[in-house]
């Protein structure tokens, strides 16, 4: 930029230091001369300094300043004078000094400084008695170089001390509160050939308005005025907005598109009985997955009621009932699917939608999903937590098959982003075939375990709708998703609600 | 879910074919099974609950040799009648009634077999055995034994022998006090006056199931030959099936089978039986459910790549398979042999409309307009801890509580939103003020009107916290949502044990409460030790929508 632009910009403090700059000027001085505020000078300093017009030089220089005593003394001279001054006719013992106004640390200092000149006897008897020697009397009509160096301007420059002036200073130094050494900065400028070329110009700048103000509009008076140019490259202060969690937002991202496939959203309780989130899935009783482990059971209400159907449901599990199958034996116990838990997935929910096909609410083909919490009993670490959403579908269609589940899932990962998806074999009490889903990380180069999904059981379909009718079904992890799309490393980011983080956090922007 | 350790020599020998590292990972995988370590020396695999049968090195090796292609079809296995017997006393019916037994010769016993062995015991203990509860495993030296061996439930005192490990003899009460496994599986032996034990000819205990075994007939070494098999439990089908995936598993080993006769008090049975069973299978069917168009012969090829053989449209299913139910069991390994990897994705043209949860639209609205004021939306967990939505509340609520959280800190589901947002409150304080939060989120009630007998409502929360956070504030956030809404309500005071007396109110819609709102009490801002005033609304999303609607 010229000269001549960069005077257009000039903001206001700038423009008032300009005229006082001077090749080599101390900013100490520029404070005085310009009757602003250290940091305005300093503000408007380091503005011209990015635009390439000046440098700020820094020294840093070591001086002596006075300390607490060495003011004190200064004014009234070393207590040791003082000290032979009191002896100079009579001997006076250690306490006789004090009452005559020395403290007791100022009169041991003195001992040590006054026997090192040889000016005084100590006698030793039941207290200290001092006298003057001539070596006494002579120094105390000499001015010492400690006295010598106190006599000068503070802060003196360590670096201009004469020899003698030097010693004097160690003296001191090494005595309590009298001197101490001190860094000081000292700023000067040094105006580049464009600040000078600003500086020659400075009276030119005229008189520029900084704001447009509602006056300026309604008199009219803008129309005489010229307005400061700004700089518009250079940053301003960082806002804040309103917003939804993101984890919501991906959540209503994902179902959207579910409803843009002609899904229908599941609704249903958390605390769900074991009837519903286990049996009717025909998870055994003795099933791990229903150990005390995995499942938040509920303490108080421990119970819930079933429907009055149930026995149809005990039937399947013990004999398999009329669904073809063998049941998996043993006795099947109303009182342990009556037990309240935290439903472990939404499939529960899938169960609840099957049964409502069989009472008439909805009509086949069907499809449901859901986007919700589910619950594990786990401690939180990076990598668990105990309440989490899934993403759960089931297709509800006498055509469908184990290539249509795939479908469905490629379309949705698809529209997550995630182009590539493969099928393992798997293994879920409630469906047969199981399938392990995997997406493909194209920036990881890795597969990532989402879910799984499968085709409900025919002990599953037969009891819930009361025809067998393949049930694509499928339950996937939603958080891994999310972690991964905003780069989190540990899960229990999702949730500690750090206001920082909400309020700086990229936006989800599938 | 549980893993096992193969020696990686056994099972290629077992095999009969070695596969490279990357085959062998795909293989693994597409089997049905994860694999987790893949080493020089050993694999670690970790076998999904319905396959107990894959529990070994023999059996995993005789599904992976089938589906790999080095063998095929069913494994033929030879049983020879031992013409001994182990008679079963009819007191154990409330005990421990059943019992499924066979003999195996000829094994030559070294380190790494018996830890086969035992790793099989083991991990059918867990799994298929849930803990030895359904399931017990007991494999005895048959040179110790006299024929024939009892099976009968004897007072405990008179169970006396040493148990394996055990350095003294002690009778089943002691072993349940003081021996390690005795303390660990006792709870399976509460409320019973007599205790299962099997003895041989001369009365000498082989085990007290499912316990321990004794330490003198009860343990395998290098010098043992043959060995007496038992499992116990209690429902005899699950125990063949048990008996069967060892006895195969030691078949492999290069054991001869013998089976047993077992008399019960009111029949005789002989085990095992290793004749495969056989279950129809529907082609259309299996067509129907995959998608594909198999023909027979297709359809004989992936059955025999799964174990399997196919006779005239029947399946011979082998006897250690303890996961076939129902004909689906056989299409999904049919699907395994098919491979998974090559089913193409299809998109069907089912037409059917797509509909939203009506509330969670209405309630979406709601949070969008708070956005609008500069608010940020939390999201909290359900679980929660008691004392932070009453006692640091000022309050006493009866809470839905949890019987076995792992963590102590979440005890029990929240009652209430604002407790939750204080939460985030108290997280925060080094963070930049104002802090104006809300949340939708469920509560928890009890009520024995509810299918649960728990009432579960979405209510609103939203806290202002800052220096100038008031009761106006709040007012005027609770007037915006519900004039959007047009609904008639009316500002009532109130008393609320969590806010400041007289900075208090409830709003309500035709005599019916759905809100609070007023400034947090002091007190209650000390227990979360909040410095900054915070103004609070809890407001009922699921009763203003029932009334709106």
């Amino acid at each position: 930029m010229s000269a001549e632009k960069i005077l257009k910009t000039l903001h206001p403090l700038e423009r008032k230091t300009l005229p006082f700059l001077k090749q080599g000027i101390l900013f100490e001085d520029l404070v005085k001369i310009s009757g602003l505020k250290d940091v305005e000078v300093m503000r408007a300093l380091q503005w011209l300094n990015n635009k390439k017009a000046l440098e700020i030089r820094e020294e840093i220089s070591e001086v002596l300043n006075l300390d607490k005593n060495g003011f004190e003394y200064k004014k009234k001279g070393l207590p040791e004078k003082k000290f032979l001054k009191e002896i100079k006719n009579k001997a006076l013992t250690i306490q006789e000094l004090e009452r005559k106004g020395l403290s007791r640390e100022e009169i041991n200092g003195c001992i040590g400084v006054l026997k090192q000149k040889a000016a005084v006897d100590v006698k030793k008897d039941k207290t200290l008695t001092f006298s003057i020697t001539n070596f006494g009397r002579v120094f105390l009509e000499k001015t010492s170089l400690e006295e010598k160096l106190l006599s000068k301007k503070f802060p003196v420059n360590m670096s201009g001390l004469e020899d003698e002036e030097r010693f004097a200073a160690d003296n001191l130094l090494r005595r309590k509160g009298i001197l101490k050494k001190e860094k000081i900065k000292k700023k000067t400028v040094e105006l580049s050939s464009l600040g000078l070329k600003l500086v020659k110009n400075s009276s030119k700048i005229g008189d520029v308005s900084d704001r447009l103000t509602p006056a300026m509009l309604k008199t009219g008076s803008w129309k005489k005025k010229s307005f400061r140019e700004y700089d518009v490259s250079i940053n301003v202060p960082k806002i804040s907005s309103g917003r939804r969690h993101f984890v919501n937002k991906a959540i209503n991202y994902m179902k959207s598109i579910w409803l843009e496939m002609g899904f229908t959203e599941m609704k249903g309780s958390i605390v769900q009985s074991g009837f519903w989130n286990l049996d009717t899935l025909f998870v055994p009783q003795d099933h791990p997955a229903r150990a005390m482990q995995d499942t938040f059971y509920v303490k108080e209400p421990k119970n819930a009621k079933i429907p009055e159907w149930y026995k149809k449901v005990k039937d399947v599990h013990e004999n398999g009932a009329d669904t073809g199958s063998t049941g998996w034996g043993g006795k099947w116990s109303k009182e342990e699917a009556s037990e309240n838990m935290l439903r472990t997935h939404t499939t529960g929910l899938s169960a609840m939608y099957l049964d409502k096909i069989r009472s008439g609410e909805y009509e086949m083909p069907a499809k449901f999903f859901s986007v919700n919490k589910v619950f594990r009993n786990e401690a939180l670490d990076w990598k668990h937590l105990f309440e989490f959403n899934q993403v759960e579908g089931i297709v509800i269609d006498p055509n469908a098959n184990l290539k249509h589940l795939k479908g469905y899932l490629k379309e949705f990962f698809g529209k997550m982003g995630f182009t590539d998806i493969r099928m393992r074999p798997g293994h879920f009490p409630y469906t047969e075939p199981s399938v392990e889903v995997d997406v493909y990380n194209p920036k990881k180069k890795e597969w990532i375990e989402l879910g799984g999904a499968g085709i409900f059981r025919p002990e599953v379909t037969k009891t819930l709708i009361g025809i067998e009718v393949p049930v694509l079904a499928w339950g996937l992890g939603m958080e891994r998703i999310i972690v991964d799309y905003f780069g989190f490393k540990d899960l229990r980011d999702l949730y500690n609600n750090k206001l920082d983080l909400l309020r700086n956090m990229k936006e989800w922007l599938k | 879910m549980p893993t096992i350790t193969l020696n990686r020599k056994v099972f290629e020998n077992l095999v009969g074919k070695k596969l490279s590292d990357e085959k062998l990972r795909d293989r693994i995988s597409m089997i049905g099974t994860d694999l987790e370590e893949l080493g020089e020396e050993e694999i670690v695999v970790e076998v999904f609950p319905n396959r107990p049968d894959m529990l070994s090195e023999q059996g995993f090796a005789r599904a992976f040799s089938t589906f790999v292609g080095a063998k095929k079809g069913l494994s033929k296995f030879v049983v020879t009648d031992s013409k001994e017997k182990v008679i079963i006393d009819k007191n154990l019916k409330d005990v421990r009634p059943y019992t499924a037994c066979a003999i195996a010769k000829n094994i030559s016993f070294d380190d790494e077999k018996i830890r086969e062995l035992i790793q099989v015991q083991e991990k059918l203990h867990v799994t298929y055995g849930r803990n030895r509860k359904k399931v017990a495993i007991g494999v005895y030296p048959l040179e110790k034994i006299e024929m024939p061996i009892t099976f009968k439930a004897e007072n405990p005192s008179e169970i006396v022998f040493q148990p394996l490990e055990g350095d003294k003899e002690m009778d089943a009460y002691q072993i349940l006090k003081e021996h390690p496994t005795g303390e660990d599986y006792a709870h399976l032996l509460d409320g019973l006056d007599k205790y299962p034990v099997f003895r041989d000819a001369k009365g000498k205990v082989l085990s007290m199931p499912p316990i321990i075994n004794s330490h003198d007939v009860g343990k395998i070494t290098e010098d043992t030959k043959d060995v007496f098999i038992e499992c116990s439990g209690f429902d005899f089908d699950v125990l063949h099936l048990a008996l069967n995936m060892i006895v195969t598993t030691l078949h492999d080993m290069g054991a001869k089978i013998e089976s047993m006769t077992l008399e019960y008090p009111d029949k005789k049975r002989k085990t095992p039986i290793l004749e495969p069973s056989s279950m129809r299978v529907d082609l259309s069917y299996v067509n129907k459910i995959l998608g594909t168009e198999l023909g027979e012969k297709e359809l004989k090829s992936c059955l025999e790549k799964m174990g399997y053989a196919y006779e005239n449209k029947k399946v011979l299913v082998p006897a250690y398979r303890a996961d076939i139910l129902h004909q689906v069991d056989l299409i999904e390994d049919v699907a395994i042999a098919y491979g998974y990897e090559n089913f193409e994705e299809v998109i069907p043209n089912v037409a059917t409309l797509g509909q939203s949860d009506d509330f969670e639209g209405f309630k979406n609205k709601i949070l969008n307009i708070l956005v609008g004021l500069g608010y940020l939306e939390t999201c909290t967990y359900c679980i929660t801890n008691q004392k932070h939505q009453k006692e640091r509340m000022n309050l006493d609520l009866d809470t839905v509580t949890l019987a076995n959280s792992i963590s102590e800190e979440y005890d029990s589901l929240r009652s209430w939103m604002i407790p939750s947002l204080l939460d985030v409150l108290a997280s925060n304080m080094h963070q930049e003020y104002p802090q104006n939060l809300y949340e939708a989120g469920w509560v928890f009630k009890k009520d024995s009107k509810q299918e649960t007998n728990i009432l579960e409502q979405t209510r609103l929360g939203v806290v202002l916290c800052g220096q100038d956070a008031d009761y106006t504030k709040i007012r005027q956030v609770l007037d915006l949502i519900l004039n959007y809404l047009e609904v008639k309500y009316s500002v009532e005071s109130t008393t609320h044990n969590s806010f400041i007396k007289g900075r208090v109110a409830r709003a309500k819609i035709g005599g019916k409460g759905v809100a609070y709102i007023g400034e947090i009490s002091p007190e209650v801002l000390e227990n979360y030790e909040l410095e900054m005033p915070v103004a609070a609304l809890e407001l009922n999303l699921s009763e203003l929508y029932k009334i709106i609607k």
